[in-house]
């Protein structure tokens, strides 16, 4: 679904050149469980942006689900990420103006899918993340844990092929947070491929890979089933982890 | 994205910031307010001079003595080298088949007296057809006697606020008043009922033409009226006079004037001041449109993480545009709509006020300010959808 050959990011600050992300190479199948981990700084959300078709890699070449996407055009790239992208991200980023159908049904707004249509199935995608009873709420009358599964639903509503999720529990206690890990969890199990950035070693763990980035390259590559701490994710010597 | 979810979405967004929103609805409806009322002001003094060249009396043409090259002065005006007599008139009356009246008129000021109270007003000298030529009426008492021109008599029409003047609470028909060194006795009163052009019918005496003249001790009228039939050829009305009197002095010193060329002037006049009363409104609307913009730009900061949610969310940068210059066209939309609620108000109110000035906006008026109104969105709405189109979603996603 998604293969990078040698990606590279580059910032220019004034003379300095910022090398977010330098000679990735990674590849990952439809249908995966993805952990991104890292110091800050590292490039995790540089990686995702760029796997999201939000920014642009300066350097190597981008294939998505077989199409190299490395050079299209701004409208396509948004219609890419209208059709097969959803994001979730940590602060939620729900419009504060919108109840919770508003919000789900924005993608299909720009879509231009008609509002029944888009009605039904903002309603069905909350009913699904267990909100049928906050269909008319604010984001202010909700609880965070509740926002990020609006949040949730409205990134699936398109049916995307891959979800990527910055940092989704990092606001939440953990009775909310395991909520929400447990609803990608469950969209993933039906075959949605999940792109998780994290610091928290609960979260990596459950994915089936995790990938250690450090100062933008991917420095190590862990089975979820291997993450116990964050000391043994990034402490241990590089010949100790599976490269 | 459908043009009815564009206009939701923006009417969402407007309505989230309620205040922002109407301050901004308030600058463009006072805006195009002002341009509606100013024009509907502009409008209406046009229609009321017009109106009052209609009030003149229909079809007429005014000769005068002198003529501009001759006399080398305005036509009518300071010394005329040739008199412009009483048979010169009557000629014309003659000659002019398609005339419907041909009027001489001598004017004068004199002092009209009755025993002590005393006034100077214009004293015109004329006949009975003056009335009907300028389309003026009697209140009491009998127009000037059907009589030769050349025949003096000693008979006076008085003006309305006139005869209020000398004769209060008292009828003077019938009465003798003073004009000079001459007794003049009050044939009737004018009905002084509307106000005309350049001359005010309520202080005003009339009297035969004659009378006039040797009062004055005149030999040249002070014009001719001529009143052409209603649908009569005014151009040959007009060549027709010209060959008589061009005839009868062997030289042009005289000048023909049309009521409509003097109407159609003085229209002109007003109409190029609607249009820059309208100008002056339209920096209003400019200044509104400003404020728009400002607001807009606020907005596009304030929303930049939305911004960068919408591009997440798949919207391409064309959709980001027309989100916010949605925005922009229905709150000047808006604010043209209530413009021309309040406009209609005030011309209410103005009509209340002054019922004689009719200041309905003119039809062009009304759309051009809901149009402007409309444009003015669109183009200070622009640059701040520019703004947000240009912004880079992963940047904006956090709020930069």
């Amino acid at each position: 679904m998604i293969e990078l050959e040698g990606i590279g990011r580059a910032y220019h600050m004034g003379e300095e050149v910022l090398h977010a992300l330098a000679e990735v190479d990674l590849t990952i199948e439809a249908g995966e469980h993805v952990a991104i981990m890292g110091p800050s700084g590292s490039g995790k959300s540089t990686l995702l942006n760029v796997i999201g078709l939000l920014d642009r890699a300066t350097s190597g070449c981008y294939r998505f689900e077989g199409r190299d996407v490395t050079n299209l055009a701004d409208e396509e790239l948004s219609q890419l990420r209208q059709r097969r992208i959803g994001f979730v991200f940590q602060s939620y980023h729900l419009v504060a103006r919108l109840d919770a159908i508003g919000n789900v049904e924005l993608p299909m707004v720009f879509a231009g899918l008609p509002r029944k249509e888009r009605r039904r199935r903002a309603e069905a995608a909350l009913d699904a993340v267990g909100l049928a009873d906050r269909m008319e709420h604010r984001p202010a009358e909700m609880s965070g844990g509740q926002r990020q599964r609006v949040a949730i639903a409205r990134s699936t509503i398109m049916n995307p092929g891959l979800l990527l999720a910055d940092e989704p529990t990092g606001n939440l206690d953990t009775a909310s947070g395991t909520q929400v890990l447990e609803l990608l969890g469950g969209m993933n199990r039906e075959g949605l491929t999940l792109i998780v950035v994290t610091h928290d070693p609960a979260v990596a763990r459950r994915a089936q890979r995790v990938l250690i980035l450090g100062d933008g390259r991917l420095v190590r590559e862990w089975r979820g089933d291997e993450v116990t701490s964050l000391e043994q994710l990034f402490g241990l010597p590089e010949s100790e982890g599976p490269a | 994205m459908r043009a009815l979810d564009q206009l939701r979405f923006a009417a969402w967004a407007l309505a989230f910031h309620r205040l922002r929103t109407g301050l901004c609805l308030l600058g463009i409806s006072i805006g195009v307010t002002a341009v509606v009322l100013l024009t509907s002001l502009g409008e209406g003094a046009r229609r009321y001079v017009h109106g009052q060249f209609q009030s003149l009396g229909s079809n007429l043409v005014f000769v005068v003595p002198g003529h501009s090259e001759t006399a080398g002065a305005m036509p009518g005006v300071g010394g005329a080298p040739n008199d412009l007599s009483l048979d010169d008139a009557l000629a014309l009356q003659r000659a002019l088949r398609q005339a419907e009246r041909v009027v001489p008129v001598s004017m004068g000021s004199e002092t009209v007296a009755n025993r002590e109270r005393h006034k100077q007003v214009l004293v015109l000298g004329s006949t009975r057809d003056f009335l009907d030529a300028r389309h003026l009426r009697l209140r009491s008492g009998e127009n000037l006697p059907e009589m030769e021109w050349e025949r003096s008599r000693s008979v006076i029409l008085l003006g309305g606020e006139l005869a209020r003047e000398l004769f209060p609470g008292q009828n003077p028909v019938g009465a003798k008043v003073r004009v000079g060194d001459r007794r003049l006795r009050v044939l009737g009163v004018i009905d002084d009922h509307g106000q005309q052009v350049g001359l005010d019918i309520g202080l005003m005496g009339l009297v035969p033409v004659a009378t006039a003249m040797s009062m004055y001790d005149e030999t040249s009228l002070f014009r001719i009226l001529v009143q052409v039939r209603a649908h009569a050829d005014v151009d040959g009305v007009l060549d027709d006079i010209h060959d008589v009197l061009y005839e009868r002095h062997g030289e042009e010193d005289f000048t023909v004037i049309t009521q409509d060329s003097v109407s159609g002037a003085l229209g002109s006049i007003l109409g190029a001041l609607t249009l820059a009363l309208a100008g002056i409104a339209s920096v209003s609307l400019a200044v509104a449109g400003i404020g728009i913009m400002n607001v807009m730009l606020v907005s596009v900061s304030e929303r930049t993480p939305e911004v960068g949610l919408l591009r997440a969310l798949g919207a391409g940068r064309a959709q980001v545009r027309g989100v916010f210059l949605w925005e922009a066209i229905l709150i000047a939309g808006v604010g043209g709509l209530l413009g021309l609620g309040l406009s209609w108000l005030s011309t209410q109110a103005l009509g209340w006020y002054l019922p004689a000035f009719d200041a309905t906006p003119p039809a062009w008026a009304v759309a051009a300010a809901l149009g402007v109104s409309v444009a003015v969105g669109l183009v200070f709405g622009v640059l701040p959808a520019n703004k947000a189109t240009r912004l880079d979603p992963v940047l904006a996603l956090r709020g930069k």
